[in-house]
């Protein structure tokens, strides 16, 4: 009886283990659910289904189920808000939006990316989220010239080593996330700094560039941790920090994993010995009221902000606000400006988009005034030159708001 | 850095985890040391738990004490239904139908709350009496921590109190060893039952209340949670209070020192330890007096 229960309770074990690694039976589920809803709202938009010749298909890959679940859904609403503003037309056709569910899963995301290739016929792609996802397509994406619009996933290598012709990317580079402060915190922080970040990829990179640019300009790193991704408690670390000699962290986490790190960092009382930086995902438009005060005081650098006051923000915010009735994140804005920059391919085109070659030739000319500042590509490296923007968190009555305090101008990835 | 008061520092962030994991992991051996029911929906009761208090006090505005009794209670009506709607039919079936009927709960629970309270991260704010921070050799410790840890405490003691030296605890145990004797000597075993998993369900609210302010509320907390819990319960040995507490402490003490001395492979240092605890004494570490018990 009791080798039985033992038998049972391992395979109850690993069953949980390797749903909680990969989510995969459950997912494949809930996948098509999401997927059949969004290919219908897709359909919906369109204001005549006429034959194909007359439309343009543009493909979206989104992780609507997963933990990046709330990103795909951002980046499709802020991409359905710039197509509702144009009527769904551009370049004289209409356009259609088909949505996959990529589930941030390279496999997953292969096979839908070759379903919209061969069953839909998609003229663009845009979006993708994770990283991984972005490098798993990758070749697919340049063996069959398929222009391609990252709107997301910044990982360095997708436009440095395995940049191809037909990828773009209009969102960030960790490189950029990281660089941008630097600089700025040697100049208004101080000379020493620890790190702290999350170890995954992406974490690695931002804080690995953000070291690059903080050392060079004469700082010192005196430390550094990198909890495990999705680390529910983060007390150990934060005692190994506050032994440390440093001037501030610099730390690098994203939705739960920041909500529980800034809390913490407060809760412990680090902030009243070091000063908390790190990147604008750590105090994001939907996590600070999850944080809370503990948000008060830290620095962030961004590409965008709620509270930037420029004429396009301030139409978008309202914009988005009215649709939705909440406020745009980040990825809303990423949707928002990746599906501009098609639509103005497409009207420059005249609607013409047989060519992927003429295609990308276009969209690396579009220069526009986005919410985010001026945007621009950088045709050599394909990736979108910006401002960032370093933000401190104020209170505001009873809530939290991020202020700008200063912008570093044309930030460019160097592509290598 | 290596100095005494870092490492008793470390101890204690290790000790509040610790009875932070036995908080959440004691309803789960409760139910699974006295109905032999591995209920893997014992996450995911955690998980409504902590939603329920997110809804009392953020939207319903109530304070934290409301919410750490009614959330609870939610909890354990909602488990009162489970068990009597879906669970006690499985009683005869065997524990493999047990373990695929509450991981299929397991699922519909977590869209069921995707669906009424978003994919956002949530939390709770710690409630204004304990949300200062003490001072300790010179380390700054949050107060809510420490309270965790007497909760812990409290919770073990109690609970070992119950199971050993109440009559209730020996209708309990006795339930275990032989349902059908016990029901001959008159004693509604069903019934018997269906309190412990209902209280199994009550502790697993508890926990979702005590946690949420630490741990924070987002989807898939409840499979995090679950792993965890079942590390703990395999360590401590199946059926044990004792055991469990024992196990919780260990694990959350060398996860703590685990991350400051070596943090690279702190998360495996728990997966080994299990490794060689399921093949030293398959049973866990106190497992066997209740197997004798």
């Amino acid at each position: 009886m009791r080798k039985f229960v033992i038998g049972v309770f391992s395979f109850a074990t690993i069953l949980i283990i390797l749903s909680g690694c990969t989510n995969s039976a459950m997912q494949d589920t809930e996948g098509t659910t999401a997927n059949g809803e969004e290919v219908t709202e897709g359909s919906s938009g369109e204001v005549n289904s006429e034959s194909s010749e007359d439309s343009i298909k543009i493909g979206a890959l989104h992780p609507f189920s997963g933990v990046y679940a709330t990103l795909g859904n951002d980046l499709s609403d802020g991409m359905k808000l710039y197509l509702d503003s144009v009527d769904w037309t551009a370049g004289g056709k209409t356009i259609e939006l088909i949505e996959e569910d990529s589930e941030a899963d390279p496999q997953n995301s292969l096979r839908r990316l070759r379903k919209l290739m061969d069953q839909d016929n998609i003229d663009i792609l845009t979006g993708v989220v994770s990283t991984a996802v972005a490098y798993a397509i990758r070749d697919e994406l340049d063996a069959n010239q398929l222009p391609f619009l990252t709107s997301h996933a910044g990982g360095d290598d997708l436009t440095r080593s395995e940049r191809s012709d037909y990828i773009w990317r209009s969102s960030f580079s960790s490189w950029q996330v990281g660089n941008a402060m630097g600089e700025w915190a040697y100049e208004n922080i101080g000379d020493k700094m620890f790190i702290a970040a999350a170890d995954y990829a992406f974490g690695r990179e931002v804080s690995a560039s953000f070291k690059d640019a903080y050392t060079e300009a004469g700082g010192e790193i005196i430390g550094e941790v990198y909890p495990p991704l999705e680390n529910n408690d983060y007390a150990s670390y934060l005692t190994t920090i506050a032994d440390a000699d440093a001037d501030g962290v610099y730390a690098f986490f994203a939705g739960s994993d920041a909500v529980r790190f800034v809390q913490q960092f407060h809760e412990y009382g680090l902030h009243e010995n070091f000063e908390l930086l790190g990147s604008g995902w750590l105090v994001s438009e939907d996590l600070r009221e999850s944080i809370g005060e503990a948000a008060e005081g830290v620095y962030a650098a961004s590409f965008w902000d709620y509270n930037l006051e420029n004429e396009e923000n301030i139409a978008f915010r309202e914009a988005y606000e009215e649709a939705y009735d909440r406020r745009p994140t980040i990825e809303a804005l990423e949707g928002y400006d990746a599906t501009r920059i098609l639509v103005e391919t497409i009207e420059e085109l005249n609607g013409d988009v047989s060519d992927p070659d003429k295609v990308i030739e276009v969209m690396s000319q579009v220069t526009f005034d986005s919410p985010r500042g001026p945007f621009s590509f950088d045709t050599d490296t394909h990736h979108v030159i910006q401002n960032m923007y370093i933000l401190e968190t104020i209170m505001d009555g009873e809530r939290t708001e991020n202020s700008m305090i200063e912008t570093i101008e044309n930030v460019q990835d160097p592509g290598e | 850095m290596d100095n005494i008061e870092t490492i008793i520092a470390q101890f204690i962030n290790g000790l509040s985890y610790g009875m932070l994991l036995f908080v959440i992991t004691c309803g789960l051996a409760l139910v699974f040391g006295i109905l032999g029911v591995l209920n893997l929906a014992h996450g995911s009761l955690y998980m409504m738990g902590a939603y329920v208090a997110y809804s009392i006090t953020v939207s319903f505005g109530f304070s934290f004490w409301v919410a750490l009794i009614i959330a609870p209670l939610t909890v354990a009506v909602l488990a009162l239904i489970i068990e009597r709607t879906l669970l006690h039919t499985t009683y005869k079936l065997g524990h493999l139908s047990q373990v695929l009927l509450t991981f299929g709960l397991a699922y519909i629970l977590h869209d069921l709350a995707k669906l009424v309270w978003g994919a956002n991260v949530l939390s709770i704010s710690v409630p204004s009496l304990f949300s200062g921070s003490v001072s300790i050799l010179g380390q700054t410790f949050p107060l809510y921590r420490l309270i965790v840890i007497g909760v812990g405490l409290v919770l073990a003691i109690g609970l070992w109190w119950i199971q050993n030296k109440t009559r209730w605890g020996a209708i309990i145990r006795a339930g275990l060893s032989d349902s059908e004797m016990i029901g001959a000597l008159g004693v509604n075993i069903r019934f018997v039952f269906t309190v412990v998993f209902v209280l199994g369900g009550f502790l697993a609210g508890f926990g979702g209340v005590i946690a949420a302010p630490i741990l924070g509320l987002y989807p898939d907390m409840e499979f995090q949670t679950l792993i965890l819990a079942l590390v703990v319960l395999v360590i401590g040995g199946l059926g044990s209070i004792t055991g469990t507490f024992t196990a919780a402490i260990i694990v959350g003490v060398l996860e703590t020192f685990g991350r400051y001395l070596v943090p690279e492979i702190s998360m495996f240092i728990i997966f080994a330890l299990m490794a060689v605890i399921l093949i030293w004494r398959p049973h866990g570490l106190l497992g066997k007096q209740v197997t004798e018990g």
